[in-house]
């Protein structure tokens, strides 16, 4: 190895080090204001439920929220987190009072307001499906920084590209916690019952 | 002398490859095909099953069709960075002598146009063609809405024989490098 080469390897890991702090400062900066600073990170949205009623975000202030974010043409993905979700709330018992899911869709072309209210009742009666303008929808996948994309299929409808991310969101408002959309019932009532436990 | 031949000759076309099919197991199955019952209002649909190849030659499911949807695609999940895409595949290639899962998560039949909801405890035709071993027409039984295995069916005594199925299944599928996907 020459000097240059050994020099240039040093140059590569320091950035990919700097990389990776910045990436986890970052993280911790999006996920909780730091204690006692009082800072606001509440993530406002204005959405309808599958009955028509129009709700925010304040609507929640005082629950759990567990939020998740997909569509009803989706066959793996999102029944597979619903279905989880389903799972937990059943799992937590009367601490599932305190818990409220939402299932926000990121194609409102196709999700009105009684397709999703319908759609999330198949899986757990507790779990709130909501719709919105494309507009209300682009702004609160961009408060979750939820990315989605539509993707046209020849020889059948177009799906959505999408970020599967179960967020929790504590009575304040604030956003804490995701976990993959693959996570087991047992997994998210785990991460609840310990946020919980935290603050009570 | 003549028949002697004759009759060896014989022996040799008949006897011999009736010998080599019956040997070890060599045939393609498609097994625990099933499909979760679809929630209320559902337009799409996803199967899951599993491919043994048991047989000398790499396959490969061409294409998959139903009665039950009016288009049905083989797709792929792809998770990058928590963003899931679903993506169709050309084909899905199943090795000789590996064993291939679709599985929630992972690779599906897509069911796109159902033509009705699919509900636990119903079950629907389903056509594979394969390259080599051609079609191949299976029964699909829909499980609960969120059932991530044919054995999830809600109720343990729901299907008798279950109990020693699986871990037959496991034993072929688990740590025999089969080149199956695993993870």
């Amino acid at each position: 190895m020459t000097l240059r080469s050994r020099l240039l390897a040093v140059l590569g890991a320091a950035v990919v080090i700097a990389g990776v702090a910045g990436a986890g400062l970052y993280l911790r900066s999006w996920l909780a204001p730091a204690a006692g600073e009082g800072a606001s990170l509440n993530r406002p949205f204005t959405l309808t439920r599958g009955d028509g009623a129009v709700v925010t975000d304040e609507t929640y202030r005082g629950k759990w929220l567990l939020v998740y974010f997909g569509y009803t043409y989706c066959p793996d993905a999102c029944p597979t987190a619903l279905n989880a979700i389903a799972e937990a709330m059943e799992k937590l018992g009367p601490e599932a009072a305190t818990v409220q899911p939402l299932f926000i869709t990121i194609d409102p072309e196709r999700d009105t307001p009684a397709v999703m209210g319908q759609y999330v009742k198949s899986f757990d009666p507790r779990i709130v499906g909501l719709t919105g303008t494309d507009g209300q929808i682009a702004a609160v996948a961009k408060e979750y920084q939820v990315y989605y994309k539509r993707r046209d299929v020849e020889g059948g409808p177009y799906l959505m590209d999408h970020t599967s991310l179960i967020y929790v969101v504590d009575p304040a408002g604030a956003l804490v916690r995701f976990l993959g959309g693959g996570s087991s019932g047992e997994r998210i009532a785990q991460h609840l019952r310990e946020l919980m436990s935290r603050t009570s | 002398m003549m028949r002697l031949i004759a009759g060896l000759a014989l022996l040799f076309l008949t006897v011999l490859p009736a010998l080599a099919q019956s040997g070890s197991p060599s045939t393609l199955e498609v097994k625990q095909v099933w499909a979760r019952a679809t929630p209320a209002g559902a337009k799409t649909g996803a199967i899951y099953l599993t491919v043994v190849n048991g047989t000398q030659s790499d396959d490969k499911i061409l294409s998959a069709s139903t009665s039950a949807a009016s288009t049905a695609q083989l797709h792929t999940m792809i998770d990058d960075n928590g963003v899931m895409k679903m993506r169709e595949l050309p084909s899905i290639e199943v090795k000789a002598g590996s064993t291939v899962m679709l599985k929630p998560g992972g690779m599906h039949v897509m069911l796109m146009g159902l033509t009705q909801p699919l509900k636990p405890g119903d079950s629907f035709p389903l056509t594979l063609q394969f390259e080599k071993g051609g079609k191949m027409e299976l029964t699909v039984t829909v499980t609960k809405a969120g059932a991530m295995g044919v054995g999830d069916m809600g109720g343990m005594g729901n299907m008798p024989g279950m109990g020693n199925m699986p871990g037959h299944d496991m034993g072929s599928m688990g740590g025999h490098g089969t080149g199956g996907k695993q993870n």
